[in-house]
């Protein structure tokens, strides 16, 4: 069993891998079951609303094609977060990660627009079964867009106050994680809830 | 400082050693305990907590067979004895079982696997505030219904698997469920927290030398059962999430007016509630396989088998949800299959059975309390197990689904299997933690009333069910046939209730007046057993170094060329690692510092609880005292 430490890290580990990062790992399988199963339920409850308004009357697939690009790009600028603050480059970090935390900004402002809109046009969580799991899901994906948002600005305040070297890239590598995640969720739920629109 | 001592056993030695160190740390103070991060304080906790927890949820049932104890009883009224079932079940699941199961992970887990710590020591606390205050979130519900006193209660009265719609509005008006469902949903965040710090905690921080497959057994029904947590909790968290959408906010997830369907519920729960059986009886599983081999002096038979039947159970878990729902109308193709599946799950754990007795086999076995509970463990739950496998035959469980033999048949493997395993832990490992035996004569007393009662309990129920008596009915007519064991089984809950009486006792006087253990009173196998008891703060002076599985006992033991064992030489390799050089006061180990911000942002949880029932304007409030509570937690100058 080898027991060196890789060079990121000050613990050895039973494993090799740090502590925190298979924390992260392990959270981030918990939310997989977690959104998996919003989602089956929204699967589940798909084509079987009494009354209207229907997914097809509503759905604007260019618009959210348009702001599942922008949290894709959000993935992109979190990557060169990562590689600036590895390379110990802290002041373009600071610039992807707050680059991040905009596109992730204007996602969720598109996802504001998108909800109002709905409601506008006769759709709450009240109306039928399209209603409920539509908002409790991309609400819920929403929330977890949100938190992200604020972590990557705390951490943005925190470098601003010099508190963030380059020793400390993993903290980064592990907020990257769940921010490449909770794209991922966005990916599947595009996929099966937006383009297979159904009735 | 004490070195080898000539002539003398190194049980012995190692007691010596304990005398020149201090018996432990002692601990300090109340406050200590608000602020702790230590794994063996918080278990303590977790363990004292759930046991208060027992005795709540043993009240609650004795209600329930009060009012059954004759037909036609008026001791409860129907929405009281509705209340009492309920409160029972959900408190001996999420308040008892489990959190008595993560009890143990937390005090054994470091000890057996080699660590200081846990993983996560602060994650850990927040766990042990976030379960303790969602359980009293909970028990809150009691006093919400009008007058307590008169009888007015407003705890949940739907049961514990909440069938929706029964818990919609239209149905359980009042604030009953609400408190239910928000009050699992903060028990389920502690059950995360918990799982998650396990699993990193056996992966990462064993021993030099301890690879996987010389783990001790609990350690690896640990983890199990840990990732069982961390993936079943967040569908009942959904599940959960939305029943409060329903509720709270007018959604239609299951509202029929709407299309919506019950078996959306049924569904969501059962695959988080039948990987949750394995969570109550997996870390029983774990502790019997340690106290079987250590009072039968032999290695656990077929290591590798149970740990394998360990592992299987944990994935076919996942896979057998639905013979919860035969009656449900699934068709014949899914109830075939999960039939199937629920008789294949039979077979890892008969696995188990027979290496538990295959270890006794030819064992030198020294029958103490413990070993009472490890072998009653064994019998009840054989029987329980049975009983399950007649549920996986379909057209048997359309005849005793929601009849008083599945009462009897998840009390057999849920009493005769995780509380006989628990007690027997108690006994075991009590004397590690308080530096005290728990009096061997008494805790026979306490086994003998214990598994007679119990008996006397749940086969009468067995009798019931089959005479077709159905679950979760206030009273019942005179000419049923159905007095006497109704009667019966009222007797029994009341020597349950005495020995559990008997057990208190034990604990108290032991506590005064018990025998000294010492570092290892058993000569057992496992490495907590090589260090002072209680242990010290920092666990072991020096981190031991792994050679094979049960390494204490080879320390202790070399075999003669029979395979018996023989004790090794005094003065031979054995207690290096405790062998008290000039580290042995433990000064100078880095061990993480005490803090409240767990204990602070565990408070914001249940008071945003209180806001959705009551008044929108304390939600803000409990985020802020989160955030607070996790900045502060965050940028707190500790490391771990």
């Amino acid at each position: 069993m080898a027991y060196a430490a890789p060079h990121t890290q000050p613990l050895e580990t039973s494993t090799g891998v740090d502590n925190r990062k298979l924390l992260m790992w392990l959270f981030l399988g918990s939310e997989a079951l977690f959104f998996g199963s919003l989602i089956s339920a929204y699967l589940l409850y798909r084509n079987r609303n009494l009354t209207g308004p229907f997914p097809r009357e509503l759905y604007d697939i260019p618009f959210t094609s348009v702001s599942s690009f922008i949290l894709l790009m959000s993935s992109v600028s979190m990557v060169l977060a990562l590689a600036a603050i590895q390379r110990g480059d802290i002041r373009r970090m600071r610039i992807w990660l707050v680059c991040t935390a905009l596109l992730g900004i204007l996602f969720l402002s598109g996802q504001a627009y998108e909800f109002t809109g709905f409601y506008d046009r006769g759709l709450s969580l009240r109306t039928n079964l399209f209603g409920s799991t539509f908002f409790v899901l991309t609400g819920f994906h929403g929330a977890h867009v949100s938190i992200g948002v604020i972590i990557l600005l705390s951490v943005w305040v925190r470098s601003l106050q010099g508190k963030i070297k380059q020793s400390d890239s993993l903290t980064i590598e592990l907020i990257g994680l769940y921010w490449h995640f909770v794209d991922i969720v966005w990916i599947v739920i595009f996929t099966l809830v937006y383009l297979l629109t159904g009735r | 400082m004490a070195r080898a001592i000539p002539g003398r056993s190194p049980v012995t030695m190692a007691d010596a050693l304990r005398q020149a160190r201090g018996a432990g740390e002692p601990y300090r103070g109340i406050w200590s305990w608000f602020s702790t991060v230590d794994h063996k304080k918080i278990g303590i906790m977790y363990g004292v907590a759930a046991f208060l927890f027992f005795l709540l949820g043993g009240v609650e049932a004795l209600l329930v067979r009060i009012q059954l104890a004759a037909p036609n009883q008026d001791f409860l009224s129907p929405d009281q004895y509705n209340a009492m079932f309920t409160m029972h079940g959900t408190t001996m699941i999420f308040l008892v079982v489990m959190p008595l199961g993560v009890a143990f992970m937390n005090l054994l887990i470091p000890l057996m696997i080699g660590a200081r710590d846990v993983a996560f020591p602060r994650l850990n606390a927040f766990s042990f505030w976030v379960f303790l205050l969602g359980g009293l979130f909970l028990n809150v519900s009691f006093f919400t219904g009008g007058n307590f006193f008169k009888g007015e209660l407003g705890a949940p009265n739907t049961g514990w698997y909440g069938y929706a719609p029964l818990t919609e509005n239209a149905f359980s008006p009042g604030n009953g469920v609400d408190f239910w469902m928000l009050g699992v949903q903060i028990l389920g965040i502690a059950s995360l927290a918990g799982g998650f710090n396990f699993i990193v905690t056996i992966l990462n921080l064993r021993a030099p030398g301890m690879s996987l497959f010389r783990m001790p057994v609990f350690i690896w029904m640990s983890l199990v059962t840990s990732f069982l947590l961390i993936f079943a909790m967040p569908v009942l968290a959904v599940a959960m999430f939305q029943l409060m959408f329903d509720r709270l906010f007018g959604a239609n997830f299951f509202n029929a007016a709407a299309g919506g369907t019950p078996l959306l519920w049924q569904h969501m729960f059962w695959i988080f509630g039948h990987p949750e059986v394995y969570i109550l009886i997996l870390p029983a599983m774990g502790i019997i396989s340690e106290i079987l081999p250590t009072f039968s002096r032999k290695p656990l038979f077929g290591y590798p088998f149970v740990v394998f039947s360990g592992i299987a159970i944990g994935f076919m878990s996942w896979g057998v949800w639905a013979h919860h729902m035969f009656t449900t109308g699934l068709g014949a193709a899914a109830n075939s299959a999960f039939g199937v599946s629920t008789i294949l799950i039979s077979v890892p754990t008969g696995v188990k059975i027979f290496n538990w007795l295959a270890t006794m086999w030819g064992g030198k076995l020294r029958l103490t309390t413990p070993m009472y509970f490890a072998i009653g463990f064994i019998a009840m739950f054989t029987i329980g197990g049975l009983t399950g496998v007649t549920h996986s035959a379909v057209p048997s469980d359309y005849q005793q689904n929601d009849t008083y033999y599945v009462v009897a048949h998840f009390h057999q493997v849920l009493f005769g299997g995780a509380i006989f395993g628990i007690f027997g832990g108690i006994y075991y490992w009590f004397p590690k933690f308080t530096g005290k035996m728990l009096h061997d004569g008494w805790g026979k007393v306490n086994f003998w009333m214990m598994l007679i009662g119990f008996n006397l309990t749940f086969q009468p129920m067995m009798v019931l069910g089959i005479l077709g008596m159905p679950r979760r009915i206030q009273t019942y007519p005179d000419n049923l046939g159905w007095n006497f064991w109704n009667a019966l089984a009222t007797v029994g809950a009341f020597v349950i209730a005495a020995s559990v009486l008997v057990f208190i006792y034990n604990v108290i006087i032991s506590l005064r007046n018990g025998a000294e253990a010492g570092n290892d009173p058993w000569d057992a196998r496992t490495l907590e057993w090589s260090i002072p008891s209680p242990p010290p703060e920092h666990n072991f002076d020096e981190i031991p170094v792994v050679h094979s599985v049960d390494d204490f006992w080879h320390r202790k033991y070399v075999e003669d060329p029979k395979g018996r064992p023989v004790p090794v030489p005094a003065g031979a390799a054995v207690a290096t690692h405790q062998d008290g050089r000039d580290g042995g006061h433990g000064h100078g180990i880095h061990m993480p510092s005490p803090s409240y911000f767990p204990l602070i942002s565990a408070v914001g949880l249940p008071t945003i609880a209180f806001g959705l029932i009551y008044s929108y304007a304390l939600i803000p409030v409990g985020v802020i005292i989160l955030a607070v509570g996790l900045y502060g937690w965050v940028l707190e100058p500790v490391s771990e």
